[in-house]
């Protein structure tokens, strides 16, 4: 993953001045006693060789990356055999790999949108592609839907919320969030789609909720996150927070909020992908939904989403005590996922977090309902392992189709039953 | 002995073992065992009937679980795909190597499929031997193979493999040394956790 992300570096700087890297190798030396590791730094020394340090010597144990010009290949490795000194060769080409990288590149760029009919729902967006998207959205349905920043990440990155709203003045409202963890992608996607579906409305159920309700729709929930997983980690869960004393980064915001926070069920250790975070809400991402929340006053659904398992759930995550709304969530619950499998079979579990997977402590939904948002779910879309996080573009729509059959079921009981 | 609900997480779990168990004992580069029910586990295009008897050894958690099964109906034959897949590797001039198997957006290329299916299959054994009550493993991507030459008719790949673990959401990369023959079937030489990047 590093390489490749050192060689996007590397290829905008080959088309900008036009130098190539035929012939290049990039050699990787781990330096296992004092003597390898001072003839690695005596390259260093070397301006000659012209050797570019990807990786600089670190120290013992820490591998060196060095990209090599084909003219210096033969010097440096007889300077490293002659030593004694083992190394591998990570990059046989560096040429080829910036070539094939940039057919990758440009396979996958697609043209840009003018609109959101042509947008591509079937496969997977960048946050830029996403924001764009938004913004499109807007202007095409300027008496529908507007575009409210409610925070800033970490990384001082817009956070964003679509509202869908008919009128009126403070409406009942459903929040629905996706991306919560980064590397859920196909919750993203789903958001967008979902977004598009909601100023389609074509049907009467949908109709209606907006003659009631406002829906609020946060499609990336995690900017920095889902950024990172597009250029060094397809894996990251957690925010990109950054804290003094230790080396590891990130919060998970689904442990973060106050709701038996730091209790079982969370790690206090910040390398962790469930590491709490050092106090509730620290999280930029988090608090300013609890912001948004707090002032708004009247949300009476909330919906997060995430992926994979395909389970929908209800409090609480932190305690075994079953929350009072128990009955009617757990029916409610039974509807969302007989509506969801009806399309394609996708075959769903259901009932309180602590039950149905595990104890988690400081998660969005416990808080939610504690809160008195009453109707308060999770979902964790498609599949069961298979694919995982790394879900094929192609079932994006079809795991948003049936989602939004569930969230509808959802939206309808909570709008005939307000409080 | 207390029944466990289906939907509950420990039953979830032991199912999850289960499968690994079944497909590290089935498997094959012809095809993949997937768990689609509870109660049911399924081959790529047929569904077979299978029941699973997960034994944890509370308090010995470096013994693997014992886990006792039995399918229901015929297993297809995958001579054909296996003989095939054989061939085509041994007639490569080049080792094979390949990273990020599936790829971010979910790719497997048809030449990655048997390679995929090898890695499930062995993935099975290392999540057998590694699991608990409280940990829910898959394989969440294959990060890099290797095929490793070899003199005699087997053979042998060397995987980077990515571990999902559901409990503690931690992603761990996993090396595994895979050797293989489509007469002699699936066998794990050498297994080992990677360290997690501290700076990622």
């Amino acid at each position: 993953m590093r390489a490749l992300l050192l060689l996007a570096a590397l290829g905008a700087v080959a088309a900008a001045t036009t130098e190539n890297f035929v012939g290049h190798q990039v050699l990787r030396i781990v330096p296992s006693s004092d003597a390898e590791l001072q003839k690695v730094q005596e390259l260093q020394e070397l301006e000659h060789l012209q050797l570019d340090f990807w990786l600089s010597p670190r120290g013992l144990g820490n591998p060196v990356d060095i990209r090599v010009p084909f003219p210096s290949l033969q010097p440096v490795k007889a300077h490293l055999e002659a030593n004694g000194v083992p190394y591998s060769i990570m990059i046989e080409d560096v040429q080829a790999l910036v070539d094939l990288e940039q057919m990758q590149m440009l396979r996958r760029r697609r043209f840009v949108p003018l609109s959101t009919s042509t947008f591509d729902y079937t496969s997977y967006h960048t946050l830029e592609e996403i924001y764009a998207f938004m913004d499109l959205l807007v202007a095409e349905n300027p008496n529908l839907v507007s575009k409210l920043e409610i925070g800033r990440t970490t990384e001082n990155r817009p956070i964003y919320v679509l509202k869908f709203s008919k009128g009126g003045t403070n409406r009942p409202a459903i929040w629905i969030d996706t991306g919560i963890h980064s590397r859920e992608w196909v919750t993203q996607a789903s958001g967008i789609w979902f977004a598009k579906k909601i100023v389609q409305e074509q049907d009467e159920g949908l109709a209606n909720i907006l003659d009631q309700m406002d829906i609020f729709l946060e499609i990336v929930t995690n900017p920095d996150g889902f950024a990172f997983t597009h250029t060094s980690n397809r894996m990251w869960r957690k925010t990109r927070s950054k804290r003094s004393g230790s080396l590891c980064v990130g919060v998970d915001p689904n442990r973060n909020w106050d709701a038996g926070f730091g209790g079982s069920g969370a790690s206090s250790n910040p390398c962790s992908e469930t590491y709490h975070g050092p106090y509730a809400n620290s999280e930029p991402e988090v608090k300013a939904i609890v912001d948004f929340v707090k002032s708004h006053k009247n949300i009476k659904a909330f919906i997060s989403i995430h992926s994979y398992s395909q389970l929908l759930l209800y409090p609480y995550g932190y305690t075994t005590t079953a929350v009072p709304d128990k009955e009617e969530l757990h029916q409610v619950a039974k509807e969302a996922v007989a509506a969801l499998s009806s399309l394609y079979g996708t075959n769903y579990k259901y009932g309180s977090i602590i039950t149905t997977i595990y104890q988690a402590s400081g998660g969005t939904i416990d808080w939610t309902y504690n809160q008195g948002i009453k109707y308060s779910f999770t979902f964790e879309l498609r599949d069961t392992g298979r694919y995982g996080f790394l879900l094929p573009a192609s079932q994006i729509v079809p795991t948003a189709q049936e989602t939004w059959k569930a969230l509808e079921v959802i939206m309808a009981h909570t709008r005939g039953h307000l409080y | 002995m207390a029944e466990l609900p289906p939907t509950h997480g420990p039953a979830s779990r032991a199912a999850a073992l289960a499968t690994a168990y079944i497909s590290h004992r089935h498997g094959s580069p012809g095809h993949g065992w997937v768990l689609r029910d509870v109660r049911r586990a399924r081959r790529e295009d047929s569904t077979v009937n299978c029941t699973a008897e997960v034994l944890y050894h509370l308090g010995n958690e470096k013994s693997a679980p014992d886990v006792q099964f039995t399918i229901e109906g015929e297993l297809k034959n995958t001579d054909e795909a296996d003989n095939a897949f054989y061939n085509r590797i041994q007639s490569l001039k080049k080792e094979l190597e390949a990273e990020n198997i599936p790829d971010s957006y979910g790719n497997v290329s048809p030449e990655m499929q048997p390679i995929r299916a090898l890695a499930w299959a062995a993935s099975g054994y290392v999540i057998w031997q590694n699991s608990t009550e409280n940990t829910k493993y898959q394989l969440a991507q294959i990060k890099h193979v290797k095929q490793v030459k070899r003199t005699d008719e087997y053979l042998e790949f060397d995987y980077v493999i990515l571990l999902h673990e559901n409990v503690s959401q931690e992603i761990i990369p996993w090396q595994m040394t895979v050797l293989w023959h489509p007469q002699h079937g699936i066998e794990v030489t050498q297994n080992s956790c990677q360290a997690k990047h501290a700076l990622d």
